[in-house]
Order: structure tokens, then C-alpha cells, then sequence
């Protein structure tokens, strides 16, 4: 009896995500599709050629280094939703940079990525100070900073940084080749930068599972008011994790204008924040998990491109199904708390 | 009553295809279509859809495959370069890239593959000389057309207020925003007897092609607003169909106001008590001579900017833009806008006939002289009379 329930235990983190093949077959199925041809277009799309490869690589970059920093605000008990505009802000720190300075590459993209860096933490220390000073939840408070960003963007590209030609509102003027990441292979793909997010990832995992900081962290994320009476000061150790969050995420965005575009754009981010919040929630807030999941939810995106093209069924199939997965696992990933409220129904029945 | 013409029109071109055969086959032949926005969206994008599904039918054996929105806040992951290398692979020898938006990866992407044939809707690389060799830019003539919606609004409002939901500044927009306040005033002077500087007219840009949420104003906000500050007709310079739908709406709860939609022939179904009119794209013509010059191997680069068959501006089968009159239109202002067109169509009148002046007061066309093509392509801000900004 007792073996069977760990067996159950044991492949019950999978069921979700079968749950979630399931569903996204049978929409195939009622599109009248075949779901083996979609799934394989989906597979070619994602690692069919090396240049999917590279585009899928590319694309996790930004992705990665808001995961990896939504770790550490997660294990503080933060929801920094403004991730999404830290992104951004790291992308106009940077793109300030690359248009206004003039320096060799070698000094030129270092300043750049600092930039971004700094903008980011900027703009999430903001989100910290409006909760330790103003009191003002960092959801609510994310999501207006988020705002502000977007509409300093538009500012930015349709006012000073528009254009000399004028008249589009596309983007600014694309960076001098001095002020961009070098790709690899005629991809968008900086290797550097996804070397500097696989380093940041593994900082970030030292810092959750060695270090005295990561211990105060989850003091604090578990009980902000005994982590007090410990002594450890909840303001700084949140706006500390606030900031390190924000400075990842703001190197996301300016790795975004300075590989994957070569401009500031409008939707520079485009919600690869809010996509980060959900490979943490579907990783379960667990350190092996979030590559894993962050480069799947790259593959599924970039695979749909070609599942699009190659079917031409609604293209949010694949946001239908990343989104479909990481609601079911919400819902019933945790087997014992499933486990609980399958009993307390059974109890509430039977009284 | 468009529908039947478009019926009859089906019939006559299954007919001709029946019978004729003289057309080029279009047995392996592939051709994308990349759309900014969704190809439902009873705007730009589904007009070029539409013109990409002409092709289809006229072209026999001739497949396309879609792409639409694409755009980083819809697609973050995707970009016009991966969409271009799927569609290759797949055997597309021709790609339309259908925004203004995709203006420079296109000119990119069209080096990387000199033995496809490229056109960018709306762009002037051609024209300028920045295009790779197989690269064309393609547009429809709209101003005319927009001064025809103008006219139509100009002969309707009884407040004296127009609204224009514009979509994001840059030469196109400029130009066609002012097509339209050209002809409401000419219409209001000319039919109604009153003083042109009388008119309101007033333009709201929301800051893209259409609305995303949190990042351009929402044009149902902006609409609403109009609507609520005494204007009584909204015309619509946007992608998508809010500014009908909103006065739709304003309409059945009993308030007297107008639209004009844009871009899509079937615009007007979205509440057509109410409609004036629609100025359309139709791209079927165009893109179907363009396919058949690839497929025959006789394409050449070139900066089209094609416009009306003034003698039908409601034939599909020849007429790049047109305007098709709506529903919500009455008899006697019917009449005028029909003697407009029909002045129009035979050169008596011109839209961009000066004196015509900058927003800021600067003479841009003498008294007398008509605009030329490089002067209405390149307006380079709003012109006096009109409020609102114009950068």
C-alpha cells in the first residue's frame, strides 16, 4: 500500500504535464490537424536545423537571466511582476550607451552591458523602495513601473532617440557594428551572452545554496517578521534581492537590443518578463528546474513559428500550450496538497 | 449590396477561369505573406490576406503560406528573418512583407536571398535606391480614396466635428490623415455653403497600427472620447475596427454619430446602420500580376504606387484602392459625394490643390499648383487647420 502511494508520489510531478499533451492533442484533433505532423513541425522548428538551434539559444538568453534572478525574489517572498520592465530599462540603459558613446568594442560593450545591468536594478530598487517606504505591494507597484517603462520607451524612440529620417516608430536608429553583441554563425545568437547567463544562473544557485545570504533570504521569504526578531533586516536583504533580480533581467534587455535586435524597439521585452515568472512557477522554484523549463518554453515558442508555417493553424498554439502546462501544474503539481484537498472533500461527503 | 457584387464578380472570375486558361499555372508555386497583425482583424492585415487568397484562385496551384502577427509584443520570439528562412525552406520564391514595420528587415533579409523576390508593402527602398535588386515596394493609392471618406464626413456631421483615430506618425499616416481633412473641407465649402475654417478636425494618434494593450493608447478609449467631446463622425487610420465599433455601439444607444472604417472592403459589416463608407486596399490585382510575373520569370523591380480604376471604384478584378459607399450614408449626401468622385475621376478637381500650408504655417503647395507625387509621399507634417500633433 505504502510502496504503491510513493510510486504514485513519484511520477505524479509528470501527470500535469501529460495532462497538458493531452489537451493541446485534442485541440490539434478538433482543428482537424494531425497531431504527430504538428509536433514534429514543432520539434524541426525548435532543433531542425542549426540555425533553430542557434534562434532557440538566442532567445533563452533573456529569458534565463530573468529566471535566474526571479529565484532569488521568489525565495525572498517577493513577486517582482516588474521584472518585465526591468528588462526593458536594462534595454534603454544599454541602448543609451550604444548611441550616445563611442568607444573600441572592447570597452564600448562592457559599458553597455553595466548599463544594462544598472538600469534594470535601478528600476527594481524603485519597486523595493515603493514597498519598504511607501508600503505599496511589489505587484502593484511592478506592474506601474512596467507601464512607465513602455511609455518612456515610446517617448524615447518617437522623441529623441527617433530616427533622423524621422517619422517611424519602429525603433531607433540601429547601433553602430562597434555597440553590438558578436553573433554567431549569421544567427542572433551572442555567445557571450549566453555564457554570461549560464554564469549568472550558477551565481545565483551558489548564492540559494552556499551562502549565508541565501539562508537570510528564505528566512525571509518564509517568515519576514521572525527574520526580523533574528536580526536579519528585512528592508535591505529585500531590496538587495530586488536589485540583483533587476540588474539579471535589465542584462536580458540589453542583450535584446544588442543581439536578438540591433535598435531599441517598441515591446522590446514583448512579456519575456511575465514568461520568466512562469517558467519559475512551472520549475516549482526549483534551482535544476529553471534552465530546463526556460529552454523548453524557447523551443515550444520558437518550434510553434514553424507549426504555424507549416500547418497554418492559429499561431498561439504554442502560448496555448506552455500556458495550459504551467496552470495544470498549479493546480495539481503538488501531490500532497492534492492529495489534501481530494481527502477533505472525501471527509466533507462522507460527514 | 457589395456582397452580390462580389458573388457576381467570383462567378465572372471562376468563368473567365473556366473558359480562358490563357493565364499562367501556378502548379508549384509557393508565395508567403507576412502580416503585421491578425489575418481576421477586418483591417490592413486581412485585406492583404484576402489579395494573397486572390492569387490562390487565379493563380491555379499557386500555395501560400501565412504568417501573421508578427510583432515583438504578439511574437517576441519570432522575427521576420526565422519567418523568411521557414518559408524558403518550404519553397516560397516570392514573400510579401505587408508593413511598414518590416520596412528594414526586409531590405536585410532580401540580400541574404538574392534568388527570392521580395516586396515590402508601403516601403520606398525601391524608390530610394537602398533595395537589393529583388526587392519591390508596393502601395496602394489611398489619399484620393481618404479624401473620399473625408468628403463623406464632411457631408454628414452635424456638429461640425471630426475625429481621426490615427495610428503612429511617420509620412504615410501624415499624408493620408491630411488626404482626408483636404477632402472634408473641400466637401463642406463646396456642398454644404459653410466656411471650411469652421470644420473641426481633429487627429488622436494611438501609437502603432493598432492597439496593445499597456503600450499604445487604446483606440476604444480614444474613440469613446471623441465621441464624448462633441465630435459626431469618426474616421479610422488604424489597422483594426474600433472606432466603428465604439460609434456602433454609441449608435444603438441612440446617440447620432457616424463612421468611416479603413483598409478592409468588408469593414462596414462591423455596424453598417452607421457606416459612411470604407476606403479600401484591395492587393488581389496587384500581388496576382506580381506572382504571375515571378512564375513567368519576367519580374523586375519596381516602386509601385498604384491607384484607382476611376471608372468602378468597386471593381475587384482592376482596382488597387476603392471606396465603396455605406449604409449609414443619405440620399442627398450620396449624391454630393457621388459628383465629388466623379470631379475627381475626371481631373477637375484635385485633392492637393494649393494653397495649401503646414501645420506651422509654412506654405508647402503655391495657390494654384497641384501637389506632385514626391511632395504627397513626403508631407512632412499635419497642414494648418488640422489639430492634433504631427511628430
Amino acid at each position: 500500500m505504502s510502496l504503491s502511494k510513493t510510486r504514485l508520489e513519484r511520477v505524479w510531478p509528470l501527470l500535469p504535464g501529460l495532462a497538458a499533451l493531452l489537451v493541446t492533442t485534442l485541440l490539434l484533433l478538433a482543428m482537424g490537424t494531425s497531431p504527430v505532423d504538428a509536433y514534429s513541425a514543432m520539434w524541426q522548428g525548435a532543433f531542425g536545423t542549426s540555425a533553430r538551434v542557434y534562434s532557440v539559444l538566442a532567445f533563452l538568453v533573456p529569458l534565463l537571466l530573468a529566471a535566474s534572478g526571479l529565484l532569488l525574489t521568489f525565495k525572498a517572498g517577493l513577486w517582482n511582476i516588474g521584472i518585465e520592465g526591468q528588462i526593458i530599462m536594462g534595454a534603454v540603459a544599454a541602448s543609451w550607451v550604444a548611441l550616445r558613446v563611442q568607444l573600441p568594442s572592447g570597452l564600448q560593450i562592457p559599458l553597455e552591458l553595466l548599463a544594462a545591468m544598472a538600469g534594470g536594478a535601478l528600476w527594481a530598487a524603485l519597486a523595493g523602495v515603493l514597498k519598504t517606504r511607501g508600503g505599496v505591494h511589489e505587484i502593484f507597484g511592478g506592474l506601474a513601473l512596467n507601464n512607465l517603462a513602455i511609455l518612456f520607451t515610446n517617448y524615447l524612440i518617437a522623441g529623441p532617440w527617433q530616427p533622423p529620417e524621422g517619422g517611424s516608430f519602429r525603433g531607433t536608429q540601429p547601433f553602430g557594428a562597434h555597440a553590438l553583441l558578436p553573433l554567431f554563425e549569421n544567427s542572433r545568437l551572442s555567445l557571450l551572452s549566453l555564457a554570461l547567463a549560464i554564469v549568472a544562473f550558477a551565481g545565483v544557485a551558489l548564492v540559494l545554496t552556499n551562502s549565508h545570504w541565501g539562508l537570510r533570504l528564505k528566512a525571509l521569504g518564509q517568515n519576514a517578521r521572525s527574520a526580523f526578531l533574528l536580526g536579519v533586516s528585512s528592508n535591505r536583504e529585500m531590496l538587495l534581492a530586488m536589485a540583483v533580480c533587476g540588474a539579471l533581467a535589465g542584462l536580458g534587455g540589453g542583450v535584446r537590443v544588442l543581439s536578438w535586435f540591433d535598435s531599441l524597439r517598441q515591446s522590446i521585452s514583448g512579456g519575456i518578463g511575465y514568461l520568466a515568472l512562469m517558467v519559475v512557477l512551472l520549475a516549482g522554484f526549483r534551482l535544476v528546474l529553471t534552465p530546463l523549463v526556460a529552454f523548453f518554453f524557447s523551443a515550444v515558442l520558437n518550434g510553434s513559428i514553424t507549426l504555424q508555417l507549416r500547418t497554418q493553424l492559429h499561431s498561439a498554439l504554442g502560448d496555448i500550450l506552455t500556458g495550459v502546462l504551467v496552470l495544470l501544474v498549479l493546480l495539481f503539481g503538488n501531490y500532497e496538497r492534492v492529495r489534501r484537498a481530494f481527502r477533505r472533500r472525501r471527509s466533507q461527503a462522507d460527514g | 449590396m457589395h456582397k452580390r457584387l462580389i458573388v457576381l464578380l467570383s462567378l465572372a472570375a471562376l468563368l473567365l477561369a473556366a473558359c480562358g486558361g490563357a493565364g499562367p499555372s501556378g502548379e508549384g508555386f509557393t508565395f508567403g505573406m507576412i502580416l503585421v497583425g491578425p489575418q481576421n482583424d477586418h483591417g490592413w492585415s486581412q485585406a492583404h490576406y484576402e489579395g494573397g487568397q486572390y492569387v490562390v484562385e487565379n493563380l491555379p496551384g499557386a500555395e501560400m503560406i501565412v504568417f501573421d502577427l508578427l510583432n515583438p509584443a504578439d511574437k517576441p520570439e519570432a522575427t521576420l528573418e526565422g519567418v523568411v528562412d521557414e518559408m524558403v525552406a518550404q519553397g516560397a520564391t516570392l514573400i510579401f512583407t505587408t508593413s511598414d514595420e518590416f520596412e528594414e528587415d526586409t531590405t536585410t533579409v532580401a540580400a541574404k536571398y538574392p534568388d527570392v523576390v521580395f516586396v515590402n508593402v508601403s516601403g520606398d527602398d525601391a524608390l530610394t535606391g537602398e533595395a537589393p535588386a529583388n526587392l519591390s515596394n508596393v502601395m496602394g493609392r489611398m489619399e484620393e480614396m481618404k479624401a473620399i471618406a473625408g468628403c463623406a464626413a464632411a457631408l454628414t456631421t452635424q456638429t461640425g466635428q471630426l475625429g481621426y483615430v490615427g495610428p503612429l506618425i511617420n509620412h504615410e499616416t501624415l499624408r493620408l490623415t491630411a488626404s482626408a481633412y483636404l477632402g472634408a473641407r473641400h466637401c463642406y465649402e463646396t456642398y454644404r455653403g459653410e466656411s471650411g475654417d469652421d470644420l473641426q478636425f481633429t487627429v488622436s494618434w494611438i501609437g502603432f497600427w493598432f492597439n496593445i494593450p499597456g503600450v499604445t493608447s487604446d483606440p476604444t478609449e480614444v474613440t469613446t472620447n471623441f465621441l464624448d467631446t462633441g465630435v459626431d463622425v469618426v474616421l479610422s487610420g488604424i489597422d483594426t475596427t474600433e472606432a466603428i465599433n465604439v460609434a456602433g455601439q454609441r449608435a444603438a444607444a441612440g446617440a447620432t454619430v457616424w463612421a468611416v472604417p479603413y483598409d478592409y472592403l468588408g469593414a462596414c459589416d462591423n455596424a453598417p446602420a452607421i457606416c459612411l463608407g470604407v476606403p479600401f486596399f484591395n492587393w488581389g490585382p496587384d500581388y496576382l500580376a506580381i506572382a504571375e510575373a515571378v512564375v513567368e520569370g519576367n519580374w523586375s523591380q519596381s516602386w509601385l504606387w498604384n491607384g484607382p480604376n476611376w471608372d468602378d471604384l468597386s471593381d475587384l478584378d482592376s482596382t488597387s484602392v476603392g471606396w465603396l459607399n455605406g449604409p449609414g450614408l443619405s440620399e442627398e449626401a450620396a449624391a454630393n459625394l457621388a459628383d465629388y468622385i466623379s470631379k475627381l475621376a475626371s481631373g477637375e478637381v484635385a485633392v492637393w490643390t494649393g494653397p495649401i500650408n503646414l501645420q506651422n504655417g509654412t506654405p508647402y503647395i503655391a495657390a494654384g499648383a497641384v501637389g506632385t507625387d514626391e511632395e504627397i509621399w513626403y508631407l512632412p507634417q499635419l497642414l494648418e487647420g488640422m489639430q492634433g500633433p504631427s511628430q
